[in-house]
C-alpha cells in the first residue's frame, strides 16, 4: 500500500472509527430514551404517572434500571449451552452499531457513504434471528425453543417483503446509496416517497414492526403464551442487551424509514439532521403506542399475512414501480 | 367472490387498527387516574367506608371505658378464633375463665356459654380484650351481634407492621390510648 | 382457519398425567407443564400439554393446588361462620357465593327475607358481577396480548368496589349477607353514586368496543377459535357464559328463579357460534344487562328493613332436613347443597362451583389447537381456580 492511498484512505477510516464510537454512545443514549419513553407512553395510555420516583418525573429510571441489571448475577440455567447461551445476546447487539453506520442523520453526517448502503442495514438486521435462535436453543427451555421456532419463521418470512418494499423505492431512484435515496426527495412531505409509494411505506412498516419483534407481532417472547419466550432465561444484562438491542432495532427501521420514505434530513424549513431525527422518533413512538393499543396475533395468522397480503402485495408494487420507471424513464 | 370480499374487509380491518389507536391517544391526553402515595393521599372522605381491624366502642360517660358487657358472644362467634375476651362476673366469680383457647376447641368449637339476650345480660367486669389481627376475615359477626355495641371498625387504611405482634391488639389498651389523645368518641357503635 | 382434518390425538394412548403410554403412542412430542406458574392460567391451574411443535395434541388439567377444603370446613363450624369462607371460594363473584350460602339456609329454615333486603342483595350481586366481568375482560385480553384494557377495566372495576365497600366494608372477599338479609343498609351516597355510574358506563363500554371488540386482531384471534357446540357444553354440565354462547339459554336467574329476579326485565344474551368469540359477546352483554338490573333496582328501591327482625343472630339451630339452592355466578351456576341434622353446625355441605365443569371441557376442546388458542380457550372459559379446587 503506497502512500498516497494511505492518505486517500486513512480519513475514511477515521470517520469510520470515530462514526462507530459515536454511534455506539447513541445507540446506549437511545436505549435509556426510549426504555423512558416507553414507559411514559405505557402510564399515561393507561392513565397513570409511569416513572415517577427516580429523578424529576423518572427521569433517571432507565439509569437506575441499567444500573440494577448490571448488578444482578448473571445465571446460566442447568444443562443450558453456555456457549451459545451467552453468545446469543452479545450477537443480537453487536451488529446494531454496523448497521447505523451507513444512515445518514444528515446532509454530511453519516459513518460511511458507501453504495450499498441499504443491503449493508439489510443483511446486518438479519443477524437478530439467529442471536434468537441461539438464545432459544441454548437456554435448554421448551418455552425458550418454542419462541426461538417462532422468531425465525417469522423473521425469515418477513424479511422478503421488507426487502420488495424497500426496492421498489430504490428502483425509483436507481441507487442503494441511503443518503442519495434521501437526498432525492424534496423538502414538503408531498414530495417524500411516502407519498409516490404509500403501499411500500405501508408494507415497510409493518414488516419493520414484525422484524424487530414488536407488539403485536412479538410472538417470540409472548410473555402470555410462552412466559417469556426467547428471553425466559436471561438474567441482568443478558436480558438488558436484548433489549438494547430491540430499541436500537427499532431506530433502524425508523432511520431507514425516514431516509427512503420521508424525506431523510430534508424538511419544509431549515433541513438538517433535527429533522431526521423528528421523523425517525415520530415512527418510533407510533410503534410504541401500537404495541399498547393491540392484542398479539396468533402464529399461523402472522404467516398468512405475509405470505397472502404482504408478498403479493409488495410484488405488485414492485411491478408497478418498475413498469411505471421504465415507462417514465 | 372471495377477490372482491376480502380487499375490503382488509380495509375494514385496518380501520379498526386506527380506531383502537384513536383510543390509545386520546387516553394518552386524558388526566391520570392514579394517586402519587407518598405525596397525594385518598381523600379520608373516602376511607370512611373501609373496614379495619374492630376496635373498642367508650361510654358516653367515661370514653376510656368500654360498653363491654363481657359476655364473650363476640369470640363465640368469631369464625376464626381472633378474639380473647377475659372477663370476671360481677360480684368476682373466679371459676370462670376464658384461658382453655388451644388447639383442640378450633378443630371443634364448643360453645363454652351461652349469650344471654340483650336485654337479660348480666354485666361482667371486662378484665382484657385481645385481638388476633392475622387471621381475622373482617366478616362483622362480632360487630354484628355485639349485644352492647361495644365493637366497630376502625379505619386505619395505613397499617403495616414488620413484625407479627404489631397486628396483635390489647383493644383495652387501644381504648384508653385514643381516649387519651380525644380520638373517637363513644358513639355510633356500627358504621 | 383450518385445523388437520384428522384427530391428531388418533393413535395415542396413555395416561399423561402418570406418563404411562402404551405402544402405539407417539414418542416424538413434547410434554409441556403449563402452570402452576404461568401467566395465562391465573393463579394456581396446572396444564399438562402434550405439543407436536406448536398444536396441543392433549391438554390435561391438574387440580387441587389451591384446595382449602371449604366443604369440610363448613362442616365444624357454626352456619353463619361460613360466611367468610363464601367470599373466597370464588373471590370475583363472592356475593354470589353468599347468597347462595345464605339462601340455602333461608330455605332449610324457611326464613323470609325483606323486600329491601331482596333489592339491596340483587343491587350489589348485580354490581360484583359487573366487576367480576370486567376483570375477566381485561385479563383476557392481557391472555391476548394486549396491556392496556385491564387498566382501564380496573378504573371502571376502583368505582364498583368503592360502592360495594360503602355497603359490604371489603373491596373483594364481600362476606355482607345474612340469613334475613344484609349486613349493611344502602344510603343516598351509594345511591348516588350508583347512578353516577350508570351513566357513565355506556362510554366507556362503547370506548372497549372501539378498542378491542371490534378490533380486527382480536377478532382474528377468537373467531372460530375454541367451538364448543351445545352437546359438548351439555355433555360437561358448563353453565353461565360458557353454556349461553353455545347457544343455550340457561341462566339460574330465569330457569329457577330466586330472589326477586322476577321483577326485573332484562335480557339473557345468547350467542350461538359457539367460539370464544361467542363468549366473549356473550360476557359483554351480560354487562349491559347486569348494569340495567341495577337501574331498575335502585329506581324500585322499596322501604323496609335491611334485614329481617326476627332473623337469627349468632349460632341457632335450622330444622333438620336437606336443601339444594342455585344462583347464578358471573361464572355459571352455583349451587349449594346442605344437609342439616338440627344442630348448630351443618352435617353435610356440597358446593357446585361453575369453574369446575367448565374447566373439564379444555380437555377436550383444547386437542387439536394451537399453543396460542389453547390460550385464548383456556382465557374464555373464566376460570377462577380458588373455585374449582375449592
Amino acid at each position: 500500500m503506497n502512500g498516497s492511498s494511505l492518505a486517500a484512505v486513512a480519513p475514511e477510516l477515521l470517520r469510520l472509527g470515530v462514526g462507530l464510537l459515536a454511534l455506539v454512545g447513541f445507540i446506549a443514549a437511545n436505549g435509556m430514551l426510549l426504555l423512558y419513553v416507553e414507559r411514559k407512553v405505557a402510564g399515561h395510555v393507561q392513565r397513570r404517572p409511569g416513572p415517577f420516583e427516580v429523578g424529576p418525573h423518572g427521569l433517571l429510571q432507565a439509569f437506575a434500571d441499567a444500573g440494577k441489571l448490571v448488578g444482578k448475577q448473571l445465571a446460566t440455567p442447568a444443562g443450558a449451552d453456555g456457549l451459545l447461551f451467552w453468545a446469543a445476546p452479545l450477537m443480537a447487539f453487536m451488529p446494531v452499531p454496523l448497521m447505523f453506520i451507513a444512515i445518514p442523520f444528515g446532509e454530511n453526517l453519516f459513518g460511511l457513504q458507501t453504495n450499498l448502503g441499504l443491503v449493508l442495514i439489510l443483511s446486518f438486521a438479519g443477524f437478530n434471528v439467529l442471536a434468537l435462535c441461539l438464545a432459544g436453543w441454548g437456554s435448554n427451555n421448551k418455552w425458550s425453543l418454542l419462541g426461538a421456532a417462532r422468531a425465525v419463521s417469522q423473521a425469515v418470512a418477513y424479511e422478503i417483503p421488507l426487502l420488495l418494499s424497500v426496492l421498489a423505492v430504490a428502483l425509483m431512484c436507481g441507487s442503494l446509496d441511503l443518503r442519495q435515496l434521501a437526498g432525492s426527495q424534496g423538502g414538503w412531505p408531498w414530495q417524500w416517497n411516502v407519498a409516490v409509494q404509500p403501499l411500500a411505506f405501508f408494507i415497510y412498516f409493518v414488516c419493520a414492526v414484525a422484524e424487530t419483534n414488536r407488539a403485536p407481532f412479538d410472538l417470540a417472547e409472548a410473555e402470555s403464551e410462552l412466559t417469556a419466550g426467547v428471553h425466559t432465561e436471561y438474567s441482568g444484562m443478558g436480558n438488558g442487551i436484548f433489549f438494547l438491542a430491540e430499541y436500537a432495532n427499532m431506530i433502524v427501521v425508523g432511520c431507514v424509514a425516514t431516509a427512503l420514505f420521508l424525506g431523510g434530513s430534508q424538511g419544509p424549513f431549515a433541513p438538517g439532521p433535527w429533522w431526521f431525527l423528528a421523523k425517525m422518533y415520530l415512527l418510533v413512538t407510533l410503534v410504541i403506542f401500537m404495541r399498547w393499543t393491540y392484542p398479539r396475533v396468533r402464529f399461523d395468522q402472522l404467516l398468512n399475512l405475509n405470505w397472502r397480503w404482504l408478498m403479493p402485495l409488495a410484488l405488485v408494487n414492485l411491478l408497478a414501480t418498475a413498469l411505471a420507471v421504465k415507462l417514465a424513464g | 367472490m372471495a377477490i372482491l370480499t376480502a380487499p375490503v374487509q382488509a380495509l375494514a380491518a385496518v380501520w379498526s387498527m386506527v380506531v383502537g389507536l384513536r383510543v390509545t391517544i386520546t387516553n394518552f391526553f386524558k388526566p391520570q387516574e392514579t394517586i402519587h402515595y407518598p405525596r397525594q393521599e385518598v381523600p379520608p372522605s373516602h376511607l370512611d367506608s373501609f373496614r379495619g381491624h374492630i376496635e373498642l366502642v367508650g361510654t358516653d360517660e367515661d370514653p376510656a371505658k368500654a360498653r363491654c358487657i363481657g359476655c364473650g358472644l363476640c369470640a363465640e362467634l368469631c369464625p376464626s378464633f381472633c378474639l380473647k375476651v377475659v372477663a370476671e362476673d360481677l360480684p368476682a366469680d373466679p371459676t370462670v375463665s376464658y384461658e382453655s383457647h388451644n388447639g383442640a376447641d378450633q378443630l371443634m368449637p364448643r360453645p363454652k356459654f351461652k349469650a344471654p339476650p340483650p336485654s337479660q345480660a348480666q354485666p361482667r367486669k371486662l378484665l382484657s380484650y385481645h385481638l388476633v389481627y392475622h387471621t381475622c376475615s373482617l366478616c362483622g359477626l362480632c360487630v354484628q351481634n355485639c349485644p352492647a355495641g361495644s365493637l366497630r371498625f376502625s379505619h386505619d387504611v395505613y397499617l403495616a407492621g414488620a413484625s407479627r405482634g404489631r397486628f396483635e391488639f390489647d383493644l383495652m389498651e387501644r381504648l384508653r390510648g385514643q381516649a387519651a389523645h380525644g380520638g373517637p368518641k363513644g358513639g355510633k357503635a356500627h358504621a | 382457519m383450518s385445523w388437520p382434518a384428522a384427530d391428531p390425538c388418533q393413535g395415542l394412548e396413555g395416561d399423561l398425567y402418570a406418563r404411562v403410554f402404551a405402544e402405539g403412542a407417539r414418542d416424538d412430542t413434547l410434554i409441556l407443564n403449563m402452570g402452576p406458574q404461568h401467566p395465562s392460567t391465573h393463579g394456581v391451574l396446572r396444564v399438562l400439554l402434550e405439543m407436536d411443535g406448536e398444536y396441543v395434541m392433549r391438554a390435561e388439567p391438574v387440580l387441587g393446588y389451591i384446595h382449602r377444603m371449604h366443604e369440610h370446613m363448613a362442616q365444624n363450624r357454626a352456619y353463619v361462620q361460613f360466611f367468610p369462607n363464601m367470599g373466597r371460594v370464588d373471590y370475583l363473584h363472592a356475593l354470589a357465593w353468599n347468597w347462595a350460602w345464605a339462601g340455602a339456609v333461608e330455605k332449610l329454615a324457611g326464613l323470609e327475607v325483606p323486600r329491601r333486603a331482596e333489592y339491596i342483595r340483587v343491587i350489589c350481586t348485580e354490581l360484583n358481577r359487573v366487576n367480576s366481568h370486567l376483570l375477566w375482560w381485561g385479563a383476557y385480553l392481557l391472555d391476548l396480548g394486549a396491556v392496556t384494557p385491564i387498566m382501564y377495566a380496573f378504573e371502571d372495576r376502583e368505582l364498583v368496589m368503592d360502592m360495594l365497600q360503602l355497603i359490604t366494608g371489603s373491596r373483594l372477599t364481600y362476606s355482607s349477607f345474612r340469613f334475613g338479609g344484609v349486613l349493611t343498609d344502602i344510603d343516598t351516597e351509594f345511591v348516588s353514586r350508583c347512578r353516577a355510574f350508570l351513566k357513565r358506563m355506556p362510554e366507556r363500554l362503547e370506548m372497549y368496543r372501539e378498542l378491542v371488540t371490534g378490533n380486527a386482531i382480536l377478532r382474528g384471534r377468537l373467531e372460530g377459535v375454541g367451538v364448543i357446540d351445545q352437546m359438548t357444553a351439555r355433555r360437561y354440565g358448563a353453565t353461565g357464559p360458557v353454556l349461553r354462547g353455545s347457544g343455550v339459554g340457561y341462566d339460574v336467574r330465569r330457569a329457577e328463579p330466586y330472589g326477586l329476579y322476577h321483577e326485573f326485565d332484562y335480557a339473557v344474551p345468547v350467542h350461538h357460534d359457539c367460539d370464544c368469540m361467542a363468549r366473549y359477546m356473550v360476557r359483554m352483554d351480560e354487562l349491559e344487562a347486569s348494569l340495567s338490573i341495577v337501574a331498575q333496582a335502585i329506581d324500585g328501591l322499596p322501604e323496609g328493613h335491611c334485614i329481617h327482625p326476627d332473623a337469627p343472630r349468632g349460632k341457632w339451630r335450622p330444622p333438620a332436613g336437606e336443601v339444594y339452592f342455585a344462583v347464578e355466578g358471573a361464572r355459571g351456576k352455583i349451587g349449594v347443597y346442605l344437609a342439616s341434622d338440627g344442630t348448630e353446625i351443618p352435617y353435610r355441605v356440597k358446593l357446585r362451583s361453575p369453574s369446575f365443569s367448565n374447566l373439564s371441557l379444555f380437555a377436550e376442546i383444547g386437542q387439536g389447537t394451537l399453543l396460542s388458542d389453547a390460550v385464548a380457550i383456556l382465557g374464555s372459559l373464566d376460570l377462577v381456580i380458588p373455585e374449582i379446587d375449592r
